[in-house]
């Protein structure tokens, strides 16, 4: 049904008059103009579409739009602070972690919950946290890499 | 080879470089076929150096994540002698960009990269002759660093490129200017940071679907049940109440429009549609002997000596028959286009492999001249030949003329199933003996679906015949496949390299033989010797005769002009069939090396995609109806999946680069297999090496 719902969005207070059950994914790209979240599946099944929600990770594919009412939606566009990137960032540019780039929001974002929750994993609690986002083309090593360099330089969590 | 030799061959009347490598020409439909062009031959069409120092470099490739949006400016870069940084790309756009066949086969380098350099080559020659007039110095004693043109040993007589060009198009040109040889270069070779990084890091890099133009309605297009099927009737009656829904009619295109693309998705789910479909004939356990019967009359790719005087020599025989399914691209951006027409001109954004031949069928369908329709390709969301085509570009333009808004077609993942043009599922058949020294004495080879590239074997076998039936190029009588297929990854080899990997194996077991020395027994070519070698030294190789336990296999293979040798550890869990791979060593020789750290990418990746049609991927079809929809029914590899990859690259700078990305997924169905079976004993003769499969081969024993 048609309803306003407010949230914020990196940081910037939004407020959108739509029909609220509409998906977080198309609200965010077609009346938000914010298209770094992808489309992939559809159904919450590949992670391109991942956003974080109260830093909680959230696959705005399969998500409506009145679940995010009043909390923090973080997209990648958030993410560097003044131009300045993010540890996630610059890692996963550095190691050069990804080759199309179409996953790659939903994997820094995803990464990025991860980091906030533990900010030192193992290898296998990256690998673990990280195995529903897809990447076709297997930029999985050097992800897995790049996830572990920037929980070296962020100290303590995510910025 | 210099640009004019190359374009020689491919102008010559044999044409048979031109049209190996050409796959789009072969996979369109004739109609589209656009007239056959070739490179151009001024060097302008390449770059063009800005007042301020900068290069423009253009190209008609397009950066699908293989980082030729890198790879293509270093060379460029290293010719000209100006910075790497100074360079900046234009690709995939048909009005600033010369012609181009698409970006396939691994070609980007070994084919395009002669061409750039040479250009490249020249350019910087006529740049000097210009500063030779100018400072009135003799060439020879000119030498240029970053675009700096000094006098040797005199930094004072010195002038930039910039102000020799002041921004105007270079109107000299020069003969036969030699490239640099490998020995002189400063810029390839060096690991480089890919030029799309910041972009594809921050998110503001821009995909087809992330075009957003004013006024533009979402498209949502009316589909068949099945490939077979018929549409009778839609009803659009309950979609049309949808507020702000428009309902489009043309011919057998239907399509419901919305500015938002979910609401698009609500009208077409309320779309009622009536089809009539024949009876399926043929599924995904039939299809085998379905191929079988439906191929078409096999051609001899290789024949030498004499198979039954090999038969003779052999004291054992062996004979396997091996099956690949079909596999989908699964790229993660599905078909993506926006198209506006304005004053007679469509301009279209697409995610295609192919701009150029994607502008003729835009054209076609629109009933304009080329030069009216311009393809621009932002960055594609992956392709590995499923996007070789691109039908959402025509259906955008062709869409859009009707409305008369700018119109986007983005397919959703059921669409991109349907619609993918599949790797070919195959049967191939190998009858082989050797000597009880494990010498290999014949070798006869029938492949079945999968297409003739790589099919012949490189052992030294002294009778031996190869024959194709059918393949991936088209050409495959009808009701032989129930849907498209096409290019996939390194199209034909995947299915060719696990068959003959696997019969070579199985004769190593058969001879009781250590399997990398059958290999070694059985081959004179250095090259392949070599990177066997390497892998093998590598990866810490101990002989042994399978099944060891150990859960180790090789493989080996040819492929664009690379070799590759792969060896991989794996276990396998008795109880569930599931099979993890734990380490992969792959040894590759491809001529000298562009951007080495852009080459390890691919190998990384092209190891690891390589993993899912080993283990999972498999289209389940009935008749022409896709089963697959989703992520969930088709499983592509994942994070948990990964091996430890360890890579040595083969430094070989007297062969000029060859194809990188390509040739290191064609051993892992292969070396997987080998691999599966030196750990339980039991050989898989089918790809993909699931869970049941490898269960059902256990309880078989």
């Amino acid at each position: 049904m048609m309803r306003t719902v407010s949230f914020t969005l990196n940081g910037k207070p939004v407020r959108v008059t739509v029909d609220d059950e509409r998906m977080l994914l198309w609200v965010l790209r077609g009346d938000l103009g914010l298209t770094a979240t992808k489309f992939g599946c559809g159904e919450g099944l590949c992670g391109a579409c991942t956003v974080i929600a109260n830093n909680q990770v959230v696959r705005s594919c399969a998500t409506a739009v009145k679940d995010v009412a009043g909390k923090q939606v973080l997209t990648l566009e958030g993410l560097s602070a003044n131009g300045k990137l993010h540890p996630l960032q610059d890692a996963f540019l550095k190691r050069h972690a990804f080759q199309c780039g179409y996953c790659t929001p939903g994997m820094i974002l995803n990464a990025y919950a991860l980091l906030l929750r533990k900010p030192r994993p193992t290898r296998a609690e990256i690998i673990q946290h990280m195995d529903d986002n897809l990447c076709r083309c297997g930029s999985h090593v050097r992800i897995i890499e790049a996830i572990e360099d920037a929980a070296g330089m962020v100290k303590g969590g995510a910025r | 080879m210099k640009r004019r030799d190359f374009l020689k061959i491919v102008a010559s009347p044999g044409l048979v470089v031109f049209f190996r490598v050409d796959p789009a020409l072969i996979f369109q439909e004739p109609a589209r076929l656009p007239a056959r062009q070739n490179y151009p031959t001024d060097f302008n069409a390449y770059l063009k150096i800005g007042g301020d120092g900068r290069v423009a470099c253009f190209v008609g490739k397009v950066e699908l994540g293989q980082g030729a949006m890198t790879a293509l400016p270093m060379l460029l870069a290293e010719e000209l002698d100006v910075a790497l940084d100074s360079v900046d790309i234009v690709m995939g756009d048909t009005d600033l960009c010369p012609w181009d066949m698409g970006t396939f086969g691994s070609l980007s380098i070994w084919q395009f990269g002669p061409v750039l350099r040479a250009a490249g080559a020249e350019a910087r020659a006529v740049l000097l002759q210009m500063a030779s007039e100018q400072l009135r110095v003799s060439v020879d004693q000119l030498q240029v660093k970053a675009g700096v043109v000094t006098r040797t040993g005199d930094p004072s007589k010195r002038i930039t490129y910039a102000q020799l060009v002041q921004g105007k198009r270079i109107e000299r040109h020069l003969e036969k200017i030699p490239v640099k040889p490998v020995s002189a270069f400063t810029i390839v070779g060096r690991p480089a940071a890919r030029k799309d990084a910041r972009e594809k890091v921050t998110g503001t890099a821009k995909y087809a679907g992330d075009i957003v133009l004013p006024d533009a309605l979402h498209a949502r297009i009316v589909r068949p049940p099945a490939h077979e099927a018929t549409i009778k009737g839609v009803d659009t009656s309950a979609a049309e109440k949808i507020e702000g829904v428009r309902v489009v009619r043309d011919g057998n295109l239907v399509a419901v429009l919305h500015e938002r693309r979910d609401i698009a998705d609500k009208a077409l789910a309320l779309v009622k549609t009536q089809s009539d479909r024949p009876a399926p004939t043929v599924d995904d356990a039939t299809i085998f002997d379905h191929l079988l019967k439906m191929a078409p009359q096999p051609r001899t790719v290789a024949e030498s000596g004499n198979l039954q005087e090999g038969e003779r020599q052999a004291a054992t025989i062996v004979d396997q028959t091996y099956l690949n399914s079909y596999v989908a691209h699964a790229t993660i951006e599905t078909h993506s286009a926006i198209a506006k027409i304005e004053n007679g001109k469509a301009t279209v954004w697409a995610s295609t492999q192919g701009p150029f031949s994607v502008r003729s069928a835009v054209a076609q369908a629109l009933g304009f001249t080329p030069q009216n329709v311009r393809v621009i390709t932002p960055y594609v969301g992956a392709g590995f030949g499923g996007k070789t085509g691109a039908p959402q570009a025509v259906e955008a333009a062709r869409l859009a003329r009707i409305v008369g808004r700018p119109v986007q077609v983005v397919w959703d993942r059921g669409e991109e199933f349907f619609y993918d043009t599949f790797r070919p599922a195959a049967v191939v058949k190998i009858r082989s003996g050797m000597t009880s020294a494990g010498k290999i004495t014949f070798w006869d080879y029938r492949v079945v679906g999968a297409g003739d590239r790589n099919a012949r074997q490189f052992y030294d076998v002294p009778h031996e015949r190869t024959t194709s039936a059918g393949g991936w190029q088209g050409g495959n009588p009808p009701g032989m496949h129930p849907f498209g297929v096409g290019p996939w990854r390194a199209p034909s080899v995947n299915s060719n390299t696990f068959a003959r990997e696997s019969h070579i194996d199985i004769m190593a077991a058969r001879a009781g033989m250590d399997p990398v020395e059958f290999r070694r027994r059985n081959l004179t070519d250095s090259r392949m010797l070599r990177v066997l070698d390497a892998a093998a030294t590598q990866f810490g190789w101990k002989p042994g005769k399978a099944p060891s336990g150990r859960g180790v296999g090789v493989s080996c293979a040819i492929y664009s002009g690379t070799y590759a040798a792969m060896i991989a550890e794996l276990s396998v869990d008795r109880a569930t069939g599931r099979v993890q791979v734990r380490r992969v060593v792959l040894a590759q020789d491809m001529g000298v090396i562009v951007n080495p750290d852009g080459a390890r990418q691919q190998m990384e990746g092209s190891i690891t995609m390589g993993l899912g049609y080993a283990l999972t991927e498999e289209v389940h079809f009935k008749g022409g109806e896709v089963l697959d929809h989703n992520f969930d029914s088709y499983e592509i590899p994942r994070f948990s999946w990964v091996p430890k990859i360890e890579l040595v690259l083969i430094d070989n700078p007297d062969l000029p680069a060859q194809g990188c990305g390509e040739p290191p997924i064609v051993n892992v169905g292969s070396v997987v297999a080998n691999a599966i079976h030196d750990a339980v004993g039991v050989r898989l003769l089918q790809l993909p090496m699931t869970p049941a499969r490898i269960k059902e081969a256990l309880a078989r024993g």
